[in-house]
């Protein structure tokens, strides 16, 4: 039935820390960090973290990384690239989904609130387990796929016109912002494939190379997989790659209605 | 506790292969009633006394029952196929979503048949008045 309370380990504890900032510091920001440790046994607190800007990079990932080399080593979260194009830093920041590498303290008012993506099992402080976000890319059977065999000669060729389709949508680094900003994907997401993964699959039905496009539509003929998108738009919304996961799913419902008539 | 993996979930569940009309109908019945809301809004503010024997013979007038009939099933059909999709977002317990869902198409087909049934009567009936 319906659930109305939170469950135990959604519910934030009372016991975060507050570490202060080095004495001296002339520009001090506050950072309130998600902190949970499975194994601790404890629910989930918020610790706050008062950073002298003036010593550090000017990112959300820089106060992070700062964070945990001088403050607080047991901080868990994941980076790799600081460039934009990784997609492991994506997390909620100051309440939206976005890549801390990409997201400047200065775009952010006041205190910087930063938990990990919502609504998605927490393996660690700002670490979710996205096992399931791939398993729904991996289903959408994201490679070429071809009955025909290419030229001998040279790779399968395709016009600037049909490159430009897939260009937007290739883009997409899986970092898992729009999926987990979807409420649709919240409430269903064990069903529902999510903006990420059928954004992928969109990029391969329009690819000009790819032979499946009437398995690809008929895996997604589905009342969960694809037709829980509401068009809430939260992904549009959410994308720091400014792509349109939203525009893709209309897209495809609109081949689905096509393919039928 | 299952041991089962749960990615099982993703890659065991086949697409059922439907759904489309289901998203098409809906669509196509909100735009059908555009027109039959303003036409009901109209013959509403033009209907002018709402005395029971009034309204009985606005209804029996022209096409009005026609327009009538037509926008009873059109509003209930788009209510059903609404509420069906709210039932499968957020009731999750099987037997719960099953029951309401049987529920809901119950209760939309007793309530525009019972409209239609109301209006036939009228209209059939109108002569004897």
């Amino acid at each position: 039935m319906a659930e109305f309370r939170l469950p135990v380990n959604s519910r934030i504890n009372k016991n975060g820390k507050v570490h202060v900032a080095p004495v001296g510091s002339k520009n001090v920001r506050s950072f309130r960090i998600y902190r949970f440790d499975p194994n601790s046994g404890e629910t989930p607190r918020i610790d706050t973290y008062n950073i002298d800007m003036d010593a550090c990079g000017p990112m959300v990932l820089d106060a992070l990384i700062k964070i945990k080399n001088e403050i607080d080593p047991s901080l868990s979260f994941r980076r790799s690239c600081r460039e934009g194009i990784c997609g492991s830093c994506a997390m909620n920041i100051d309440g939206t989904n976005t890549l801390a590498c990409t997201k400047a303290c200065a775009d952010v008012k006041a205190e910087v609130r930063i938990y990990p993506l919502p609504h998605m099992a927490v393996i660690k402080d700002l670490v979710p387990d996205l096992t399931q976000f791939y398993a729904q890319y991996a289903s959408v059977k994201p490679w070429l796929q071809s009955s025909t065999t290419p030229p001998p000669d040279r790779e399968r060729l395709q016009s600037p016109e049909d490159q430009a389709k897939i260009d937007g949508p290739s883009a997409c680094i899986l970092c898992a912002c729009c999926s987990t900003s979807c409420p649709s994907y919240w409430w269903n997401g064990d069903r529902y494939l999510g903006p990420a993964a059928l954004l992928a699959a969109y990029r391969w039905i329009v690819d000009s190379r790819d032979e499946a496009i009437v398995e690809r539509l008929n895996d997604l003929k589905d009342p969960f997989k694809l037709y829980r998108c509401h068009t809430i738009m939260n992904c549009t919304e959410a994308c720091p790659k400014d792509l349109n996961p939203a525009k893709a799913i209309a897209e495809i419902k609109k081949m689905m209605v096509e393919s039928q008539h | 506790m299952s041991l089962r993996n749960l990615l099982d979930k993703v890659f065991g569940t086949a697409s059922v292969k439907n759904g489309v009309s289901h998203w098409l109908l809906q669509r196509l019945s909100a735009v059908a009633l555009v027109p039959l809301t303003l036409w009901f809004l109209q013959w509403i503010f033009r209907i002018g006394s709402f005395d029971y024997h009034n309204v009985r013979s606005e209804i029996t007038v022209g096409f009005n029952y026609v327009w009538l009939v037509l926008l009873l099933m059109t509003l209930a059909y788009h209510s059903a196929l609404g509420v069906q999709v709210v039932i499968e977002d957020y009731l999750h317990a099987k037997a719960v979503k099953k029951l309401s869902l049987f529920i809901c198409s119950f209760v939309h087909i007793i309530v525009a048949v019972a409209g239609i049934c109301a209006v036939m009567n009228i209209v059939l009936t109108s002569e004897l008045l």
